[in-house]
């Protein structure tokens, strides 16, 4: 809300020495938060002129100039310089513009004006063969809207000829004084999009008088009368009240006073014809939507109803609305013309031929009017204003007021007779205990206080006993509940008052394991080098093309969203992945080739599932009713994902670095497994986004919970990598729900142990994890396995390799004989050969 | 040399004369302190410490003295012998001592070489600032709690006083989930954890929700469609707007450092009344005059905005089941991504999502 402080002071008596800056505090204060105080930041010499005389003069470059000389009263430059006409006093000054003749009165920037439109400050110029003694302004320079200067779009502002005498300062004139507060208005404070509301607050703020604009002699016309346009309302649910005036014989060609266009500019909307305006201001005043009929273009009676499903409206706007039966309309025979309070109908326009102008002044349901802004995402001021709740007590005063301004500057005449149907709605009073105050607040507010504070603010207040009763004033539908009258006393009595005590909680019992397991993987991760990066959750088909996934994997099914910020990435993404690898295209395309990125996200899985219900807010939903809203969402599991591209080391004196394999990708997933006590299997798998042969699933009790590998090469060229990059994706959740609440018990046998090696040949199918997992079952005495060799060539048979395992084998009670030792090795060799094929090197 | 005599003198055996012991002592100590290798040593060891030695040789010679002789003697050869045991210990010390130092002379590298061959991870500075925050208030007793990312309608919105036709919705800019008609949401703010929580537990409660959030707001310098929040909500018997002004100042002094304090502006927000908009103490120049007008931080204010903060309303008490008669609470929340961004320095927002690793290294792993 722009608010014009000269208009402010029209209604509260301000101090004169009070500052803008002084003023938006105590607003702030007060919960009209400033955004920024708008000023023209024009200053200095900036006069009215009359232009004496002009010489085009044809210039070299096809352009003519005009020679002019402009009186500009006292400060008429004294020695005459170098100007046509008569040796009268003035100043010389070229201009290009020609929109303008002798005796025009301008405005002019003498020497010594700054105009921040214009970047510089104005001086005396060598220009065209000429000094030019200041410069003549169009509306652009001096930062104001054309649409008040009517002529001046292709050219100088031409003020009118009763303007002001040359040399009076133009910067009051045109109000290139005036200062403007833009005021954050919020939702619950309906009133304070007006003049009005604002000055009642700022009284209230500094303690001075404030001057209802809307206290004026209610309307003195007859509810009969020719003026009285006949109006039938069919739903005073939607329309509680509606009132009209009709203004006859209005001059169509009147303007606007420039104070009234001025100050509808400064206060965010556009000039645009006497009707219009004049309807603007006062609800720029009172806070009131007006919508304005051309008369002689209304069929009959007006009548107000809900649309019919499907009935079409053009608005002024020019968009053709189908209409629910959720919208109310203002009709005439016709049908539709207006989108009740909401936007007026193209067909009845007010124009440039108007003469005779039916004002609507009505109150509408809020509820409906923000449905209805909502359903036809149409935005206006009127909507704003009735969506949040108008004063339903004004319309009949200001239909008048529309009407005193009309005739006052229109010529028009008010015709006697006022539409007025329906009754304001009386809002509730609002019964609290006494001591709520207080006791909200934490400060110590007393019932004389509290009292004080709300009728400053046009509450009634009846004390009873340690009772409250509010009846709070028409303009403020928003004080439903004690607390918001709490709100109110606060506001008054002072936010800063709050003092500051820190609660003692009960002792908690801190992190629970799943968010402490979830902080170990983050450090793990970056343990192993990785670092965390956090892209957006947002994918479409396009990205799941990228990896590679085939038509059927259940990855494609994504949630949608139905108002995607880019069509590219209508759902939520199934697989980090889609995320991870951008980053990583990201720092490959910056230079930095060798990247390991990791990111802990959730991800989102649909499924066929119901709409989630929409319940009352009377009462707490049943178990089963909240049941049934956790059911209608996706899953949506923590997933653990990584990319790295490049060097896992770095090449240096020492060596040639190492590139990051499929074999990290892996370690990193089982090195996480293993600080989550969990352990995974894993099998060869051939899954996209990854290479066939270099992808391994990640098992948890025989459920897949993710794949680490190499990626395939079409990935890794779709996203612009270096060759061979890997990745991993996990389901963190699985593992953090695998992961027992105590880790293994420690067993050790302090006895001495024996080592054996054992060569294997076994065919190349055969994975070498099932080797070792038949040897280190073979034998209790077998305390651990591990591959230290893997060998094909000559000395094996084709299609075939030769695994070297390492054995320590030891009793948890003896000392091994050499009996034990042979018992073990045999065993070793016999479940190989017996589960794997495996052959004795 | 005179013919055999039963008046044989035992003190005649020339190598037990103390002047000839003393010698071969003097000669071995020369010997031991001439060696200068570990080689050379062993060497003079044999020699002058062995059993050919002159030193033991003479020691067998004792015994051809009589009785009452060989106790002086055997003290002389012992004495001499011990001396050079001990001279031969201290010399093969220092020797040993000095090949040593020479032997890791010879090995010296050149330490500044490069070590740095495989770097180090990094965790996201929302990550930590998110635990920190979460640490800061587990450590008053409170705890921390969670909930999904797409949430249903009414606990987003209704729930929390934003009914259907609510103006306030529209402030929200919400991601819908198709169809419409589903009533799932992106979650706008972190409150509706806010609401499970009070639908799950009973009072008193004391928890802080931090999350991720959405709205359709377009990526740029100041916005972004994903952030991040951390909420906070407290339920019991008597709470007030004091308390919530003494935890948020207490959370401003974990965070910022002693001396640090908030600021209430009235607000507006549904689901809190009375609500307020709270300023931090601006953390650079905490508002002294000598410092404010020129403040970057602040812009010359001495305060910068931080969230915003109320009394939980009644009417989001009961729709999760909470006794307004009995209980009153208080809520708040502060956006973690614009925390970062404003303790940093971080001009655009866009660095904290783009995924350059170089945003992220310095923060190490905690912040
Ligand atoms: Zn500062």
């Amino acid at each position: 809300m722009r608010v014009p402080v000269s208009w402010l002071r029209d209604h509260v008596e301000l101090p004169a020495d009070l500052s803008a800056e002084a003023l938006a505090d105590r607003l702030t204060a007060f919960d009209l938060k400033l955004e920024e105080i708008v000023s023209s930041g024009v200053s200095g010499p900036l006069v009215v002129g009359r232009v004496l005389a002009l010489v085009k003069e044809p210039q070299k470059n096809g352009k003519t100039i005009n020679w002019c000389r402009v009186d500009v009263g006292e400060r008429n430059d004294p020695s005459v310089p170098d100007a046509p006409g008569d040796d009268v006093p003035s100043r010389g000054i070229v201009c290009g513009a020609h929109n303008f003749v002798e005796g025009d009165l301008v405005v002019v920037s003498l020497p010594g004006t700054v105009l921040p439109e214009v970047g510089f400050e104005i001086s005396a110029r060598k220009t065209y063969g000429h000094v030019s003694d200041g410069m003549i302004c169009s509306t652009a320079e001096l930062g104001l809207s054309a649409d008040a200067f009517p002529g001046s779009e292709d050219g100088i502002i031409v003020l009118p000829a009763d303007a002001a005498a040359p040399g009076a300062d133009a910067i009051a004139l045109l109000g290139l004084d005036q200062v403007v507060l833009d005021l954050e208005v919020n939702p619950d404070r309906a009133y304070a999009l007006s003049m009005r509301g604002v000055a009642r607050d700022a009284g209230i703020a500094l303690g001075v008088a404030f001057h209802d604009p809307a206290d004026v002699d209610a309307v003195e016309v007859a509810t009969d009368g020719p003026g009285a346009y006949p109006v039938v309302v069919d739903d005073p649910a939607a329309c509680p009240v509606f009132a009209a005036l009709t203004v006859e014989g209005i001059d169509p060609t009147a303007t606007t006073p420039a104070w009234m266009a001025r100050r509808i500019e400064l206060a965010g909307m556009r000039s645009i014809s006497l009707a219009v305006d004049v309807t603007n201001y006062v609800m720029l005043e009172l806070g009131f939507p007006i919508h304005g009929y051309d008369r002689a273009l209304l069929r009959g009676p007006l009548r107000v109803r809900r649309a019919t499903e499907g009935e079409q409206l053009t608005t002024l706007d020019g968009t053709v609305r189908t209409l629910t039966a959720e919208d109310a309309v203002v009709c005439d025979d016709r049908g539709p013309v207006g989108l009740g309070g909401v936007m007026g109908g193209e067909e009845v326009e007010m124009s440039a031929t108007t003469t005779d102008v039916v004002i609507e002044v009505a109150y509408w349901d809020p509820p409906m009017i923000a449905r209805t802004a909502r359903l036809q995402k149409v935005s206006s001021e009127a909507g704003k204003r009735n969506e949040r709740g108008v004063d339903p007590t004004l319309p009949a005063r200001v239909a008048r007021r529309v009407a005193d301004l009309l005739v006052e500057h229109g010529g028009g005449t008010l015709l006697p007779g006022l539409t007025l149907i329906g009754e304001p709605p009386v809002l509730g009073a609002v019964t609290l205990d006494a001591g709520l105050p207080a006791r909200i607040t934490g400060v110590d507010i007393d019932t004389p206080t509290a009292v004080a504070a709300l009728e400053a603010n046009g509450c009634t207040v009846e004390v009873a006993g340690d009772r409250l009763t509010v009846q709070p004033p028409p303009w403020r539908p928003d004080l439903t509940d004690p607390y918001d009258i709490v709100e109110e006393v606060l506001r008054v009595v002072g936010y800063d008052q709050v003092p500051s005590i820190l609660p003692t909680a009960p002792a908690g019992r801190g992190l629970t394991r799943a968010q402490q397991l979830r902080r170990r993987a983050g450090r793990v991760l970056a343990g192993d080098g990785l670092v965390e990066v956090k892209t957006f959750p947002f994918a479409g088909p396009a990205d799941l093309d990228r990896l590679g996934l085939p038509a059927d994997d259940p990855r494609r099914d994504l949630v949608l969203l139905a108002n995607p910020l880019s069509t590219e990435e209508p759902g939520l993404t199934t697989t980090l992945l889609t995320g991870l690898l951008r980053a990583a295209e990201l720092n490959v395309g910056r230079g930095h080739t060798d990247a390991a990125i990791v990111e802990l996200a959730r991800v989102f899985r649909p499924a066929e599932r119901p709409e989630a219900p929409i319940y009352g807010v009377d009462r707490r939903p049943t178990v089963d009713e909240l049941a049934a809203l956790d059911a209608a969402l996706p899953e949506q599991p923590h997933h653990v994902a990584l990319v790295m591209t490049g060097r896992r080391e770095l090449a240096d004196w020492s060596g040639p670095g190492r590139a990051a394999t499929w074999a990290d990708a892996l370690e990193i997933v089982r090195h996480l497994a293993t600080e989550l006590h969990v352990t995974l299997e894993v099998e060869a798998a051939s899954v996209a986004p990854w290479h066939p042969g270099r992808c391994a699933a990640m098992l948890l009790d025989g459920t897949v919970v993710g794949h680490a590998g190499e990626l395939h090469p079409k990935v890794v060229e779709a996203y612009g990598l270096p060759p061979r990059a890997v990745a991993a994706e996990v389901d963190l959740d699985a593992l953090i729900a695998a992961s027992p609440p105590v880790g293994p018990r420690p067993e050790f046998s302090t006895f001495p142990v024996a080592k054996e090696d054992l060569a294997l040949v076994v065919a190349d199918d055969v994975p070498a994890a099932r080797v070792a997992e038949a040897i280190a079952t073979a034998d209790p005495i077998i305390e651990s396995v591990r591959l230290f060799d893997v060998y094909t060539g000559d000395q094996v048979a084709e299609g075939h390799r030769s695994l070297a395992f390492a054995l320590r084998l030891r009793a948890p009670d003896r000392t091994l004989t050499e009996d034990d030792i042979r018992t073990a090795r045999e065993a070793a060799v016999a479940a190989a050969g017996a589960r794997c094929g495996a052959q004795l090197r | 040399m005179s013919a055999p005599n039963s008046d044989y003198d035992p003190v005649e055996v020339t190598p037990l004369h103390p002047d000839e012991i003393a010698r071969m002592r003097d000669e071995a100590l020369a010997a031991v302190a001439a060696a200068d290798s570990v080689a050379a040593l062993k060497q003079v060891r044999i020699d002058h410490a062995g059993d050919r030695s002159p030193l033991a040789l003479a020691n067998r010679e004792i015994g051809a003295l009589p009785p009452q002789a060989r106790k002086e003697a055997g003290q002389r050869v012992g004495q001499a012998r011990g001396a050079v045991t001990q001279a031969l210990a201290a010399r093969t010390a220092e020797v040993e001592s000095a090949e040593l130092e020479r032997a890791l002379e010879a090995e010296k590298v050149d330490v500044t070489l490069p070590t740095d061959g495989r770097r180090p991870g990094a965790r996201h500075p929302v990550t930590t600032i998110s635990e920190h925050v979460a640490d800061i208030f587990v450590a008053m007793g409170w705890e921390v709690a969670e909930g999904p990312e797409v949430e249903a309608e009414w606990l987003n919105f209704d729930a929390l006083n934003l009914g259907p036709d609510h103006p306030a919705r529209t402030m929200q800019d919400t991601f819908w989930v198709s169809p419409e008609q589903a009533a799932t949401v992106l979650r706008t703010h972190t409150s509706p954890v806010q609401a499970r929580t009070m639908l799950t537990r009973k009072p008193p409660i004391y928890v802080v929700c931090p999350g991720r959030v959405f709205r359709t707001d377009e990526l740029d310098a100041t916005h972004s469609p994903v952030f991040h929040q951390v909420e906070g909500l407290a339920i019991d018997e008597g709470l007030s707007m004091a308390h919530l002004k003494g935890t948020l100042d207490h959370f401003a002094q974990a965070i910022y450092g002693d001396g640090m304090t908030t600021r209430f502006r009235p607000s507006y927000f549904p689901f809190t009344e009375p609500s307020a908009e709270m300023d931090l103490l601006c953390y650079v120049c905490h508002n002294e005059p000598a410092d404010v007008a020129s403040c970057r931080t602040c812009k010359g204010e001495g305060w910068v905005e931080w969230g915003g903060c109320g009394v939980v309303n009644p009417r989001v008490l009961t729709a999760c089941g909470v006794d307004p008669e009995r209980y009153s609470g208080f809520a708040f929340g502060i956006g973690l991504d614009r925390t970062i961004t404003g303790r940093y320095d971080i001009a655009d927002l866009r660095d904290l999502f783009d995924g350059d690793v170089r945003f992220t290294e310095p923060f190490g792993v905690e912040l």
